[in-house]
Formats: C-alpha cells, structure tokens, sequence
C-alpha cells in the first residue's frame, strides 16, 4: 500500500521548514496543503485540537504535531536513508539537546525584535546576539552543528535564517558583522539542494513580517 | 572500566526525581548528588554551562541535561525494560504529551495554586480562569489516558514518569496550596492512574517526602490562593 502524506504548514513558518527539509532529505513524497491561520481549515483543527498549530503531518490518515517531533518520526519511519539524527545515544543526546535550545530561545528572542520598539526592542537584540553567541560557541570550528554533515540541529536552525533579512532590517542591526560564523554556517547550509529548495526567499519573508507589522500597528 | 553515572538533582524537584525513577526501573545504580539551587557547585555550572540548571546526568563523564533528553538518552542506553515503545507513532504520541505537560500544565497549575496577586476583585475571576485551564488540560489528560492502565500501557513509560508532575506533585500542590484540582468526580481515570502510578516500587522510592514538600511550598509560596 503506497503511504499517503499531508503536510499542513504555512509558508514563512520555520517549524514548517525544518518538516519540509526532513522530507526533501529523505526524497519523500507528499502533499503540502497550505493553511491561512487567520481561518484555520477544519482538517488542522480536527488533526491538531490541541494546540491548533501547523506544522502537522498526516501519514495514512494519523496526524503528528510539533516540528521537532514530526522530524524525528521521519527519521524513525524511514530510517533506510539520509539519517537526521546521529546513531550514538551521547550524539543523541547532544543533538537533542541543542534543538531543544533553539526551539526554547530563537524564536521568542527574533519575535520580540520585529513586534516591539524602543527599550524592549532594544533588548531583544542583545538578547538575541547572547543567543546567537551561545550557539557561535557549539558550532566552533565545525562545518555543521552535526559535524561533517547537515544534521539534526542544523535542520531545526537553517530556518530561521530565511528571516534575518526581516529581524534585520525592522531590528535595524546587521547580523553577519556580530555572528560572523553564524551566517558562514547557514550559507554553507545554503549549498545544500533540499534547504535551497526549501527555504523561502529572505525578501519575500521580509514583506510578509512588513505586513504582520502594519496589522500589529507597528508601521 | 566500570560505569561511573552521576545525577545532579534537588530533593523537591519532579524533574531531577523523573531521571533517578528512569534509572531505578532499569535498575541502574548512580551516585547522586543533591544541589542547593541558591548556591550552584561549579560541577554543576561546568557540566550545564547552558542553562545552569539541574537535572544533569553524567555518564562516564559526559554530561546530559533536560529532564526529557535524559529520559530518551538512558532509554537508548541501557536496553532493559524499555520505556518507550517500539511504534514510531506511538513514540511520536508520547514525546507529544510529555512536551504538553511540560510547556502547559506545571505553570497553568502553579497559577490556580499560587497564581499573581491580583486586586480583590479581579482576584475571584482570575482565579477561577486559572482553575478552568486546568481543567481544561487536565480533561485533556484524561482522554489520552482511556482504559489504560498507564499512559505506558501495561507498563510504566516515559510519558508516565514525564507525568509525575501530576501523578504526584499535583497533589501536594493541592495540599499545601489548599486549591482543588484533580477531583475524583470529574477525572476518574487520572485519579486512578495516579494512586497505580505513586505505587510502583522505582517511583515510589523517589518520591520526596510528602510533609517536606508541603512546608517548603508553603514557605517559598506563602498560603496559596484558596485562602484568598
């Protein structure tokens, strides 16, 4: 029986990101059904009640939510290639760890900057710059935070970079002059087919958070 | 060589205890070492220099932290009595509710029981929303649950020990607090769950001692919001 998937997602999302680089890697096909969240369709809502959130997969008809979560059940299913995760329970660890960083801290910290002015903006950029420092520190001189190839935490990081165009223009700061290495990594990344493929253009994204910000009353 | 594994933990702390229940149900001996949180040993600010925070297991010298990442990595590494399944559905299912217990319900039950100090009017209202969500997560808890014996199956699992929050600490929030949650009438399952779950013999061994628990509450909270 051919297996049937269903990605719900919207396209600037960076949890959507990291499930469409999992499936690019593994040469999955699927469906993408794209949601508007402002109208979220019944199929979302009957798939994730919880939390009401994309990204979901669907596999023969089960949902599966939470990108971390969907990423290692991708790589669980088809485990016969391209593995996300590193085999060694410390590597594990260690990658599991550092995605759980990213997913605690990035996101708020890139959030505060493009929603908020003065003060608080202010130290959303210097908290980002910690943030972005710490992960500089555990990349090293590694070509990636999996080592030798793109991994686990590269995939639940790469996204983000599709907003820095957005975070750095509104936050008014230049990236690449503070995190050098930071952005070295996530061109590197770029040279890889399934995240170039993916990764949605930084001016597109750029208008799309321009237009979030009218509507939150920022422009 | 011999296996050296430490576990850096605090008395009180449901998170710390989830890695020694782990480790007792495989019956995995470690050395464990209790940190006063007002006063870090640099151990553990060198093993946890990320988040300075405790549960930190370290294994032949390798650290580990959060709770949950731990949970996973002692499963992977000692094979015995395994505590998630085989399925990649059903293991997807219990990192799942483990991550939703973990992100909604500790802060939603700590606000019904201690909550923001509200003006006396607003105070019965926000009370009463803060009860209501928990409810709310705690229905939802119920239903993944069923007929199950636990959330494990047959056997006690990661989303079970990930669950001590509620199977046990719920209650002594309840207690010292004096704000009721988990009510038998409306949450049968979990009720029974709960009284099977404090039972077994690797959970029940690292369980703090319950009057402790309540005095340090009580102390660090005040009287809780049932009294307000």
């Amino acid at each position: 029986m051919a297996d049937e998937l269903v990605l719900l997602d919207f396209w600037p999302s960076m949890f959507g990101m990291r499930v469409r680089i999992a499936l690019a890697e593994k040469g999955i096909e699927y469906e993408y059904k794209e949601e508007d969240l402002r109208n979220k369709s019944p199929l979302l809502l009957e798939m994730n009640p919880i939390h009401k959130k994309i990204p979901v997969l669907i596999h023969n008809g089960k949902p599966v939510c939470e990108s971390l979560i969907i990423v290692q059940y991708i790589d669980e299913v088809w485990r016969d290639r391209s593995p996300l995760l590193p085999t060694d329970p410390y590597q594990r660890a260690h990658a599991r760890f550092w995605a759980d960083y990213v997913d605690k801290k990035v996101y708020e910290v890139s959030r505060k900057i493009w929603t908020t002015k003065g003060e608080e903006k202010e130290a959303g950029k210097k908290e980002f710059f910690e943030i972005f420092k710490t992960l500089e520190g555990e990349l090293g001189d590694k070509p990636y935070f999996g080592g030798e190839t793109f991994g686990f935490v590269d995939l639940s990081l790469i996204p983000f970079y599709s907003w820095f165009h957005a975070i750095e223009t509104f936050g008014e700061f230049n990236i690449e002059a503070e995190c050098p290495k930071i952005v070295a990594w996530a061109k590197r990344c770029l040279q890889i087919e399934t995240v170039a493929k993916t990764l949605p253009d930084q001016k597109k994204v750029y208008e799309f958070v321009g237009q979030m910000r009218k509507r939150f009353g920022l422009e | 060589m011999a296996e050296e594994v430490l576990v850096f933990g605090a008395w009180g702390s449901p998170f710390s205890r989830r890695v020694e229940m782990a480790l007792k149900l495989k019956g995995i001996e470690y050395k464990y070492i209790e940190e006063d949180l007002t006063n870090k040993s640099p151990s553990l600010l060198k093993y946890n220099p990320v988040h300075k925070k405790i549960p930190v297991l370290v294994h032949n010298g390798m650290p580990v932290a959060e709770s949950l990442v731990i949970l996973e990595y002692i499963d992977e590494t000692w094979k015995d009595h395994p505590i998630l399944p085989k399925d990649p559905y059903e293991r997807a299912n219990a990192r799942f509710w483990a991550k939703f217990i973990d992100e909604k319900c500790l802060s939603a039950i700590f606000k019904a029981c201690w909550g923001e100090e509200y003006e006396h009017e607003k105070a019965e209202i926000e009370h009463e929303k803060a009860v209501k969500e928990v409810s709310e997560l705690l229905q939802l808890l119920e239903n993944e649950l069923k007929e199950k014996r636990y959330f494990g199956g047959e056997t006690v699992g990661l989303l079970d020990i990930a669950a001590n929050t509620i199977g046990y600490w719920l209650g002594v929030f309840e207690e010292a607090s004096g704000v009721e949650l988990l009510t038998r009438e409306k949450f049968p399952k979990l009720c029974n769950w709960a009284n099977e779950f404090v039972c077994v013999t690797a959970i029940k061994e690292n369980l703090p001692p319950r009057d402790k628990l309540i005095a340090y509450l009580r102390n660090r909270f005040g009287a809780g919001n049932a009294s307000k």
